[in-house]
């Protein structure tokens, strides 16, 4: 495991020579993308420098509250996370995936794919990586293959950033996606004072490293980084019981907890939004205004939204309470019948971002609490 | 193109009117590559699309042994269906498919077969009906049976009249509230199933009404059918057709490609729970 990096030597990267390794990646051709700042929180867009970076910056989080604060200090991963995740970058909120062209008696098809550039993921969390890799076994993993999103997504670089403070709202540790790296990704990066420690997860990780002729960590960073991580994953408030969690959902269909959470829900889809595993979308058609083309454009949908089940005559899922049943059992229990994994990862946001607080782990140990009886 | 989305365009050859409401059209793929390469079972469906407008999924009702023509039956039910309807030999849409698993054929064969529909009439039992009377011989007897609720809501009066003419072959009908011209039963359709006489070794397939099906379902048990060899073909809203959108969810399944239509114990867990 990179994180843990048991087999290979791991290196220190100072911080001042962070600008050499995102120079270096935007030389070999990638499209560096890592944690920014837009709009008062942190998305994963394109950065250029290290200033693009949240620097000194930490976030608070609870459930329905973000907040980005001036911490002070050379931090540069001081925020575990905010709304976006790399999901945005590979599945795009809204893409249009083919054309129609009006002909004599007809019209021609052509697919719309714009070029492409490898992407080097910089600064991401494990669990956004864990979130890709069931986002890969959604889209390409089956026998019909989004090649938008394929597209998209190889060449990808991962340079996680192990997690050495956890969010009141992270419960990674409970999913198994956290917080440290995942095996697999070709780099993972410890914060320490000063510098980063990096382990090395694939031959392409190594070639970066002995590019940029990085020095052997001292065995007291080594262990220094691990014992923070270490620290990080004992810390988590939050956790969610996985013990049978299928077999309580698929059981508990009728919880009255389900009808306890609708009364606060407010059904807007935010955290299908935030979600990184989130993926049903809406297919549209976009006629051109002078009707000589038309694309079908394929844009994020939310099974909150009250036309997610809807057809013609009957609506399958009109009440709030069949909407956030079906997102979290979803979630958490027939997404492991059809993709062989949960659908969560522990990252949280669904709690930060939900505007009335509603917590994940807290409805699940509800319902839990309350499984084949009847609520006190 | 490599897009899943990819859709091929197809030529209005026939078209007919069935019913208020409700044409059915003969396509042909433009491409004769696309037209060569192209099969399907009974049950299965297509994303038909209307230029400029968009695309719906519509189950297919001719026979798979000439692949080159298919025809779709279509209802108006909203605003993409509105437009097809008015569709024109002549003209070109676009097709995609097929998609979904069909109607257990393969099992059938030998055994009798029980259908059950309800309501406005059901382009998927359409489809296997026909399949079934091009190949009499290799089934057994096929009972036909159909509740809706007025005289009025029966839209292939013909047909079923037509059905009853070939050999081996019952038809039931009932409508829940008749009026003078109706002499067929009265009430519900799982009143029919007093006048039919079948072995505990038939095959049934339903589409129809969710309710109609429950009750079905449970008069086909007491006739000692086993609920594996009890086949629904289901709805739900589907805008990919092959398990991404995510729209057509049922529990773990995926109408799209885990049905439309499904053996009973499959979807027996969700059955009938309120929202779901």
């Amino acid at each position: 495991m990179a994180g843990t990096g048991e087999s290979r030597a791991a290196f220190l990267l100072p911080k001042d020579r962070v600008n050499d390794l995102i120079d270096l990646l935007w030389a070999r051709g990638f499209r560096v993308v890592g944690p920014v700042v837009r709009n008062g929180a942190v998305v994963i867009d394109e950065v250029r420098a290290v200033q693009d970076l949240p620097v000194g910056r930490r976030d608070d989080q609870e459930a329905g509250v973000y907040r980005l604060q001036e911490a002070g200090g050379d931090l540069l991963f001081g925020v575990v996370n905010g709304p976006g995740s790399l999901k945005g970058i590979f599945y795009l909120p809204r893409e249009p995936l083919i054309e129609m062209r009006r002909e004599r008696g007809g019209f021609a098809v052509r697919e719309v794919a714009e070029e492409t550039q490898p992407v080097a993921a910089l600064g991401v969390r494990p669990c956004d990586l864990a979130a890709l890799e069931i986002q890969d076994r959604v889209f390409i993993g089956g026998r019909f293959r989004d090649t938008h999103y394929e597209r998209r997504r190889q060449g990808l670089l991962s340079i996680v950033v192990n997690c050495t403070r956890a969010a009141p709202t992270c419960f990674c540790s409970s999913m198994g996606t956290g917080p440290a790296a995942p095996a697999g990704c070709d780099l993972a990066l410890t914060e320490l004072d000063g510098r980063l420690l990096v382990d090395v997860g694939s031959a392409a990780g190594e070639e970066l490293v002995g590019t940029l002729a990085l020095e052997v960590a001292p065995p007291a960073d080594v262990a220094a980084a691990r014992s923070e991580v270490d620290a990080c994953a004992t810390s988590m408030a939050r956790a969610v019981d996985r013990s049978d969690l299928p077999g309580l959902l698929f059981d508990e269909v009728e919880s009255p907890q389900w009808d306890d959470v609708a009364r606060r829900c407010l059904s807007c889809g935010n955290c299908t939004m935030v979600c990184p595993t989130c993926f049903c979308h809406a297919v549209v058609e976009v006629p051109a205004l002078d009707n000589a083309s038309s694309q079908r454009v394929r844009q994020w949908d939310s099974c909150f939204s009250y036309e997610f089940a809807h057809i013609a005559g009957k609506n399958f899922r009109p009440r709030i309470r069949d909407r956030y049943r079906q997102w979290l059992t979803h979630k958490l229990a027939s997404w492991i019948d059809q993709f062989g994994t949960s659908g969560c990862v522990g990252c949280g946001r669904c709690i930060s971002w939900c505007p009335v607080g509603i917590d994940l782990t807290a409805e699940v140990a509800a319902i839990r609490a309350r499984r084949g009886g009847t609520p006190s | 193109m490599t897009t899943p989305f990819a859709l091929h365009a197809a030529r209005i050859v026939e078209r007919r009117l069935e019913a208020e409401d409700i044409h059915s059209f003969v396509t042909r793929f433009v491409d004769p590559e696309v037209r060569r390469k192209f099969t399907f079972a009974p049950g299965q469906f297509n994303m038909l699309y209307a230029y400029g407008v968009g695309e719906v999924p519509i189950s297919i009702v001719s026979d798979p042994a000439d692949p080159t023509r298919l025809e779709h039956t279509i209802r108006i039910a909203g605003r993409v269906t509105a437009v097809m309807t008015g569709w024109q030999v002549g003209d070109v849409i676009g097709i995609r498919g097929p998609y979904g698993k069909g109607w257990p054929l393969d099992s059938a064969r030998g055994r009798e077969v029980v259908i059950v529909t309800g309501g406005l009439g059901c382009a998927p039992v359409v489809g296997v009906i026909n399949y079934i009377f091009r190949r009499r011989e290799e089934f057994g007897t096929l009972h036909i049976l159909h509740g809706v609720k007025t005289p009025n809501d029966l839209l292939y009066r013909e047909r079923f009249d037509a059905w009853r003419l070939h050999p081996r072959t019952r038809v039931y009908l009932t409508a829940d509230q008749p009026d003078k011209s109706w002499h067929y039963r009265v009430g519900v359709v799982t009143n029919l199933f007093d006048e039919l006489v079948v072995s505990p070794t038939a095959v049934a397939m339903m589409c129809g009404p969710e309710a109609m099906m429950r009750a079905a379902i449970r008069s086909l048990r007491r006739k000692g059918i086993a609920e594996e060899a009890i086949f629904l073909s289901l709805e739900r809203n589907m805008q990919c057709a092959f398990g991404l959108c995510g729209h057509c969810q049922l529990g773990p399944l995926f109408f799209c490609k885990d049905g439309p239509v499904f053996a009973y114990p499959q979807v027996k867990r969700w059955f009938g729970v309120s929202g779901i």
